[in-house]
């Protein structure tokens, strides 16, 4: 049954596969953007998109129930020796394509999670370098690398999937389904219609779970690879993650027992199960050894896995940017950025349109016909004066902050709306403490502000955020003769501001 | 006895009935699951990022009457997730005082360059020999419909052209 269920998914993996290649450009210049293109502008390309990477994860799942179920019931045994070995062949196929199709959204989070993998396949004794060659990582992840990971993920897995499939098949055919122990007396069910009813509803079952993922759980995408980013802190796919924490027990020259050793030994004793265990059939509620086997391997996995989550920093608030959602924000001046937080903070659009919407009890601000910022102003004060009528209740800000929001509104535009939406809070705050304590009288961002000081845009490049916290606290003791006046963060605002600074474009 | 013998296979056909109901049914419903989105996916043109752009082609105060002028200009072109910065061209005229026109620079037949013939005071088209006149229609030769034009405003004496779209109507 799971391995009906496990084959289905292959078949649903190719078929969004191909489909998400048709616009998706397989070079480091362009697979981004094109990802991003599938993801923002093609319909149904976030649903596409989300069916394969939910796919993935299902088809490990399935795969891994279908080994422990063949495992505790002893469908290994002779005849099945050879079924079961290449049905172990088709399980590192499918963590194969996990590993290479990791790369190709070609975002911080799959540059750095190769970076990792290339490294320990060098570790491999003997064999590292050329493994490193034939990975095409010559010290670092690159154009090579990527065509070589699209190449097997696409051209050279599919193939080899379907012959290991047709292999597979063909002897469970020529064996007959292992019965259930104990049941070798009974007359084998009839595989039509019967199994393949069983077969419909489980796939069915497991198809409805992967729709609803795919539409409810949005894939996040990160930040462009950025292999200057030093802070980024790479975590394998959660299949991997249990590797990744054994990596971690193994320490100095011992590392590579953890990297390669262990899971080559595990990977061979996995596949002479068989010969292992040469014992007759038995009923599975007799196989307490096996099951105890099972039971420690959940119990190692799950405990790894949970290690490796708990273990994890919680993600930079940078990292937490939706890429797959429009960025247009990134180029509003602070002045406007603060003025979407004057607009949320408010709750406008609760009354207002911006751009396209239902008609609601308030003027689109989007449209057209602009009225002067001190009639805006005006009219934010004592609403019914400027409008007689008016059902608008005052918004209770000072001036400075009502100019802000004048200043916004503004430029608002059906285009930029859309940053009233996707604009992430911490850094609209960060804009408001940027707008509150001055900064742009001396400072410049996406090319507002004074030139006093130097501009804030690519400060990510030049600093590190430790060093802008210190130079908040005390800028002269890090810039000598530094005219700026010191700043008494609270811890929250500090961590906004940060990061703030360091999303702008450079 | 008869009976007997009867139920257990009216059961077992009911049973079989039943089971390829839900095969087929299933089957059709994932199958209209994956087909339905893969089909928009497909078909539907993306969400256009329609930046209106005018490009400033010409200085219509420079232009002669019923002289076509051939002019060169960038323009940003998006092309799925690129956008380019291309060399486009345009045949401009001034039909009259009130009326200033920019063609598309492909013959309507079947793409070729054209260019303008001073002496017959035509557009002639070298591939298949499409002939048009200065407003554009179809004089002689294969090509199906009139030379598409840009939109076009003038502002301030300068002509801006806007998206190019196909002309429309037959040859006359």
């Amino acid at each position: 049954m799971f391995g009906s269920v496990a084959l289905f998914l292959f078949l649903t993996q190719a078929f969004t596969g191909a489909l998400l290649a048709f616009n998706y450009a397989p070079t480091p210049g362009d697979a981004y953007n094109s990802l991003r293109y599938i993801l923002a502008e093609v319909t149904a390309g976030r649903l596409m998109r989300g069916l394969h990477h939910w796919g993935a994860s299902m088809m490990i799942v399935i795969v891994v129930l279908h080994m422990t179920q063949a495992f505790l019931y002893g469908a290994y045994k002779k005849p099945r020796e050879a079924t079961w070995m290449v049905g172990v062949v088709l399980l590192l196929v499918t963590l194969a394509y996990g590993l290479t199709g990791y790369l190709l959204p070609w975002d911080n989070r799959a540059y750095w999670g190769t970076v990792v993998t290339t490294q320990i396949a060098a570790q491999a004794p003997v064999l590292g370098p050329y493994l490193v060659r034939l990975l095409g990582g010559q010290g670092e992840v690159g154009v090579v690398t990527f065509a070589r990971f699209y190449g097997m993920h696409v051209l050279l897995l599919p193939p080899a999937t379907l012959l290991l499939i047709a292999i597979h098949v063909y002897l469970v055919r020529k064996h007959g389904v292992a019965p259930e122990p104990g049941d070798e007396a009974r007359p084998q069910k009839k595989f039509f219609p019967e199994q393949v009813f069983r077969d419909t509803v489980a796939i069915f079952i497991a198809f409805v779970i992967l729709f609803v993922l795919a539409v409810a759980v949005r894939v996040p995408l990160e930040q462009l690879a950025d292999p200057t980013d030093t802070a980024y802190i790479p975590r394998p796919e959660w299949y991997f993650l249990f590797l990744f924490q054994t990596l971690k027990v193994f320490e100095g020259p011992l590392e590579v027992v953890g990297s390669i050793v262990l899971p080559t030994l595990a990977i061979l004793a996995l596949l002479f199960v068989p010969f292992i265990d040469r014992g007759r059939m038995r009923k599975v509620t007799q196989r307490t050894f096996a099951g105890a086997v099972v039971l420690l391997a959940a119990i190692g996995w799950g405990g790894l896995t949970a290690a490796a989550v708990a273990t994890t920093p919680k993600p930079a608030i940078a990292e937490q940017i939706d890429f797959s959602q429009p960025t247009g924000w990134l180029q509003l001046s602070p002045v406007e950025m603060a003025g979407v937080g004057y607009f949320r903070q408010e709750n406008c659009i609760s009354c207002h349109t911006v751009g396209d919407g239902k008609p609601k009890i308030g003027p689109d601000l989007a449209a057209g016909s602009r009225k002067s910022a001190s009639w805006m102003i005006q009219h934010f004060k004592r609403p019914s004066a400027m409008v007689p009528g008016s059902a608008m209740p005052s918004i209770q800000l000072s001036d400075a902050e009502l100019n802000t929001l004048a200043a916004y509104l503004l430029k608002l535009n059906p285009r930029n709306a859309e940053a009233l939406q996707s604009a992430p809070d911490f850094a609209v705050q960060g804009a408001l403490i940027y707008q509150k304590n001055q900064c742009g009288a001396c400072h410049m961002v996406n090319g507002v502000g004074v030139k006093l000081g130097p501009a804030l845009n690519g400060v990510k490049q030049r600093r590190t955020k430790q060093w802008v916290e210190d130079h908040f606290r005390n800028p002269q003791a890090l810039s000598p003769g530094s005219i700026m006046p010191p700043s008494r963060f609270s811890p929250t605002e500090m961590e906004r501001i940060v990061a703030y600074l360091f999303v702008l474009p450079d | 006895m008869g009976q007997a013998v009867d139920t257990p296979i009216a059961s077992g056909t009911s049973r079989r009935g039943f089971y390829l109901t839900f095969i087929y049914g299933l089957w059709s419903l994932i199958g209209a699951a994956l087909a339905a989105p893969a089909l928009l996916y497909l078909l539907l043109p993306p969400k256009v990022r329609r930046e209106s752009e005018w490009i400033d082609a010409a200085d219509v105060t420079a232009l002669q009457p019923k002289i076509p002028v051939e002019v060169v200009f960038r323009k940003n072109r998006v092309d799925g997730w690129k956008i380019t910065s291309e060399k486009e061209t345009a045949w401009v005229v001034k039909l009259s005082d009130r009326e200033t026109v920019a063609f598309g620079p492909q013959c309507t037949h079947l793409g070729c360059a054209y260019h303008w013939d001073e002496a017959k005071t035509e557009f002639l088209c070298p591939c298949h020999n499409s002939v048009f006149g200065v407003d554009g229609t179809v004089v002689s030769g294969p090509a199906p419909r009139p030379l598409d034009r840009y939109e076009t405003k003038i502002e301030n004496g300068k002509l801006l052209l806007g998206p190019l779209g196909a002309s429309s109507g037959s040859k006359a």
